[in-house]
C-alpha cells in the first residue's frame, strides 16, 4: 500500500497496463511531456514525461489537435490489434470526435454483428467549479450514458480511479472515462499490486439504515461529509452509495438500499436534465416506489451554463451543505419550499 | 505497355472476374430493391468497377479497407463471397454481419473489410488507425480508405490526412471521384482539385485520369501501397470515374443535374467492355473463355440469391447480442 493522489492513481494504472502489455499504447495532445500529469513514472504529478523514456515514442505519442481524428485512428487501431488509451484531456473536447464516439466507436461491433471488438479507452478530465469558464467546464458523461455500445466509469476516490481504469485498459469494449478534475488531489492508501474492479458494482462507502445517498463522481466525497454530519449533528444514519460505473450501472444495489432505508437522496455534476441521477430516480421510482417514505430529492447543475466569474459559478453545483439540507427534508426535519409557503 | 504484362494472366483474369461479380451482383440487388425484397435502398456501384476493382486488387491478404455507403463493391473486391453479403442486404440469419448492418455497413472482416460507413467520411480516420496499429506492432500490412468526392470536403478527411503523414503511416487515401455528390456537381462545392490537397500534408497525391481502366487504377494504388510498405507514409489517389445509376435505387430526382451527352460519353466507357476488349487484343483470354467465364458468375449471383432466399431471419434475440463483448443483460433493456 502506498499513498497516492486521484490523478496518480490514474497515471499508476496507466503505467501498469503498459508495462504488462505492449498492445497498450497512449496518444493524446501533450502527453510526451506529462503535461496533465497521468503520463509520469511518479504517484505524484511527475517532473518530467518518463513514460516517454520507459515505453518509447512508438507507444506513447503526441498528437496534432485533430480530437476526430485521433479518436477514429484509436478506433481503428483498436480494430486491428492495439489496445489504445486516448488522452482527450478537457470533457469539452470530446465533442470534437461525436462522429467517432457515437457512430464508429459504440456502433462497430454491433453493426458488423460482432465481427470486431474495440479495446479502447478515451479519457477525459472534467474540470469543473475551476472558473475555466463555459468552454472547459463541461460534465458530459450523461450524453454518453445515451450511446448504447460504450461503457463509463467515473470514479471518486484514488483507488476506485486505479481499479476502474486497469478494468477499462483490459476490457474488449469501448470505455469512457469521466475523471473529476476537484478529485486529482485526493488521497489515499491504495493497493500497489495490480488490481481491477469489476464493472457495474456499486461500492457502498458507509452503511446505514435512515437514508439513501447517491454521489457521483466529484459528488461523492461531499455525500460522505453529508452523511457524516448528519449523523452527528441528528442521529440520522446514511447509507451512501457510489455506483463507479456509470455504464453498466448497479441500480440493484441502490434499489435494494432504497428498500431498507425509504429515502432517497441523489447528487452529480452534471446537468439536471436527463443526468446520471434522472435515470437512477427514474429506476428506483420503477422498482421501488412502494417502499419510498418521502420524495427522492436530485441534487445537480441546473440547466444553465456554467459562467466565469467565481461569484457566480460555485453556487451551481451539489455542495455538502445542500446535500445535507436534502437529507434532512427527506428525514422529514425540513420543510419543503411548498409546506413552508402553504403553512 | 511492359507494366500490363507485369501481372500474371490469372491476375488480369481474376480482376475481370470481381468486376462482373459487382455489375451482376449490384443489378441484381437493383431488382431486389424494387420488387421488394430489400428494404430500403442500396447504392451500387456500377459504372465504378474498375476503380473499386483495381484498388482493391493492389492490396494484399492482411491489408484492411474501410468504405462508405457505395458499399457493395468494396468486400467484392477484396474477394467477399457473395452469398453472406446478399444476405446481409435483405437482412437474414446468414448475412455477413447476422443481419444487424445491412446494406450500408457491409463488413467482412475475413477478407480485410472493416466496415463500410452511413456517415460520409466516418471511416476515413478508421484505416489510419489501422495503419497505425501496424507501424506500431511491426505488421507488412497497409490500409486503405475508400471515399466519394463529396467526403472529401468532410474536415475529418484532412485531419486524418495530416495525422497519417506525420506519423508516416502505411495508408492510402482512396477518393472515389464519379464527379457527384448525390445530385451535387463535385466542381460547384469544390474549391481546387481533390488530389492537389495531398501536397498540403506533404504527401504524394496521384489522379488517375482514366479511372475505368482497371490497370491503371492498380498500377497507381500499387504503388502507394509500396510506398506504405516501405515506410514512406501515405498517399492520397484519386480516381476519375462515372456512377452509371441514380445515386441510390429507387431515388428519383426530378431535375436532371447529369448532362446527357456527358452520361453517353462515359456509358461508352464500361470498364468491363474495356478491360474485356484488352484481354482478348492482348491474347490472355478468348471471346469465348469470357463469355464462359461471365456465364459462371451469373450462375453464382444467382446461388447468392438462392441462397439468401432459403435463409432463415434472425431470432428477434439476435437484436439484442453483439452490442459489447461480454453478453448483454436483457433486463437492462426491458
Ligand atoms: C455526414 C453525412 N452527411 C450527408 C449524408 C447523406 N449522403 C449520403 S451519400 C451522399 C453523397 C455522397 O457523395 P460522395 O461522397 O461523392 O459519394 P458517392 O455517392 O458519389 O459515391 C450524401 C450527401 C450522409 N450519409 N452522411
Ligand atoms: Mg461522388
Amino acid at each position: 500500500m502506498s499513498v497516492m493522489t486521484y490523478i496518480g492513481a490514474i497515471g499508476a494504472a496507466q503505467q501498469e497496463a503498459m508495462i504488462a502489455d505492449e498492445r497498450v499504447i497512449i496518444i493524446g495532445e501533450d502527453v510526451e511531456a506529462n503535461v496533465y500529469g497521468t503520463t509520469g513514472g511518479g504517484k505524484q504529478r511527475a517532473e518530467k514525461g518518463d513514460f516517454v523514456e520507459q515505453f518509447g515514442h512508438r507507444r506513447i505519442r503526441n498528437t496534432p489537435i485533430s480530437e476526430e481524428a485521433i479518436v477514429g485512428a484509436a478506433i481503428g487501431a483498436a480494430m486491428t490489434g492495439l489496445r489504445p488509451i486516448v488522452d482527450l484531456s478537457y470533457s469539452s473536447f470530446l465533442y470534437m470526435a461525436m462522429d467517432q464516439l457515437v457512430n464508429q466507436a459504440a456502433k462497430n461491433r454491433y453493426m458488423f454483428g460482432g465481427q470486431s471488438s474495440v479495446p479502447v479507452v478515451f479519457r477525459s478530465a472534467m474540470f469543473y467549479g475551476l472558473n475555466t469558464g463555459a468552454h472547459h467546464s463541461d460534465r458530459p458523461y450523461p450524453m454518453f450514458m445515451n450511446v448504447p455500445g460504450l461503457k463509463i466509469i467515473a470514479p471518486a476516490s484514488a483507488s476506485d480511479a486505479k481499479g476502474l481504469l486497469r478494468q477499462a485498459i483490459d476490457s474488449d469494449d469501448p470505455v469512457m472515462s469521466f475523471e473529476a478534475v476537484p478529485l486529482w488531489g485526493l488521497k489515499e492508501e491504495v493497493d500497489d499490486t495490480e488490481y481491477r474492479i469489476p464493472f457495474g458494482k456499486a461500492r457502498i462507502r458507509r452503511e446505514g439504515s435512515d437514508v439513501t445517498v447517491v454521489g457521483i463522481s466529484g459528488s461523492l466525497p461531499l455525500a460522505l461529509k453529508a452523511a457524516e454530519a448528519m449523523a452527528e449533528e441528528h442521529g440520522i444514519s446514511c447509507e451512501v452509495i457510489d455506483p463507479r460505473t456509470l455504464v453498466p450501472l448497479d441500480t440493484a444495489t441502490i434499489v435494494e438500499s432504497v428498500r431498507k432505508t425509504g429515502r432517497l437522496v441523489l447528487a452529480e455534476p452534471a446537468h439536471r436534465a436527463c443526468g446520471a441521477t434522472a435515470e437512477i430516480a427514474a429506476t428506483v421510482a420503477e422498482e421501488a416506489q412502494d417502499a419510498l417514505r418521502a420524495p427522492i430529492r436530485r441534487l445537480t447543475a441546473p440547466n444553465m451554463q456554467i459562467p466565469f466569474s467565481p461569484a457566480l459559478e460555485a453556487q451551481l453545483y451539489p455542495t455538502t451543505e445542500k446535500i445535507a439540507a436534502a437529507i434532512r427534508q427527506v428525514a422529514g426535519l425540513e420543510k419543503t419550499a411548498e409546506e413552508r409557503i402553504s403553512a | 505497355m511492359l507494366r500490363k504484362a507485369d501481372l500474371q494472366n490469372n491476375t488480369l483474369l481474376e480482376m475481370q472476374r470481381r468486376m462482373i461479380r459487382i455489375r451482376l451482383f449490384d443489378e441484381r440487388a437493383s431488382k431486389m430493391v424494387k420488387r421488394g425484397y430489400i428494404p430500403g435502398t442500396v447504392h451500387t456501384s456500377i459504372g465504378q468497377e474498375a476503380q473499386v476493382v483495381g484498388a482493391c486488387m493492389a492490396l494484399r491478404k492482411g491489408d484492411h479497407i474501410t468504405g462508405n455507403h457505395r458499399s457493395h463493391g468494396h468486400p467484392i473486391g477484396m474477394g467477399s463471397p457473395l452469398g453472406p453479403l446478399m444476405a446481409e442486404l435483405v437482412g437474414k440469419a446468414t448475412g455477413v454481419c447476422r443481419g444487424k448492418g445491412g446494406s450500408l455497413h457491409l463488413a467482412d472482416y475475413a477478407h480485410g473489410s472493416l466496415g463500410e460507413s452511413g456517415i460520409t467520411g466516418s471511416s476515413i480516420p478508421i484505416a489510419v488507425g489501422a495503419g497505425l496499429s501496424a507501424q506500431t506492432l511491426g505488421e507488412d500490412r497497409v490500409a486503405m480508405c475508400f471515399f466519394g468526392d463529396g467526403a472529401a470536403n468532410q474536415g475529418v478527411l484532412y485531419e486524418s490526412m495530416n495525422l497519417a503523414s506525420a506519423w508516416k503511416l502505411p495508408v492510402i487515401f482512396l477518393c472515389e471521384n464519379n464527379h457527384y455528390a448525390l445530385s451535387t456537381p463535385a466542381h460547384t462545392v469544390t474549391g481546387g482539385r481533390i488530389v492537389d490537397r495531398a501536397a498540403g500534408f506533404g504527401m504524394p497525391g496521384v489522379r488517375v485520369e482514366n479511372g475505368q481502366d482497371v490497370l491503371d487504377v492498380h498500377e497507381a494504388v500499387a504503388e502507394a501501397a509500396a510506398r506504405g510498405r516501405r515506410g514512406d507514409g501515405p498517399t492520397l489517389v484519386e480516381v476519375m470515374t462515372y456512377r452509371f445509376r441514380e445515386h441510390s435505387e429507387g431515388l428519383r430526382i426530378n431535375v436532371d443535374y447529369r448532362d446527357t451527352n456527358e452520361r453517353e460519353t462515359w456509358l461508352a466507357r464500361d470498364p468491363i467492355q474495356m478491360h474485356r476488349a484488352w484481354l482478348i487484343a492482348e491474347g490472355v483470354a478468348t471471346e469465348a473463355e469470357l463469355d464462359a467465364l461471365a456465364d459462371e458468375i451469373a450462375q453464382e449471383v444467382e446461388d447468392c440469391v438462392t441462397f439468401t432466399m432459403e435463409s432463415p431471419d434472425p431470432e428477434p434475440k439476435v437484436a439484442f447480442e453483439d452490442l459489447y463483448t461480454d453478453p448483454y443483460d436483457m433486463e437492462a433493456v426491458q
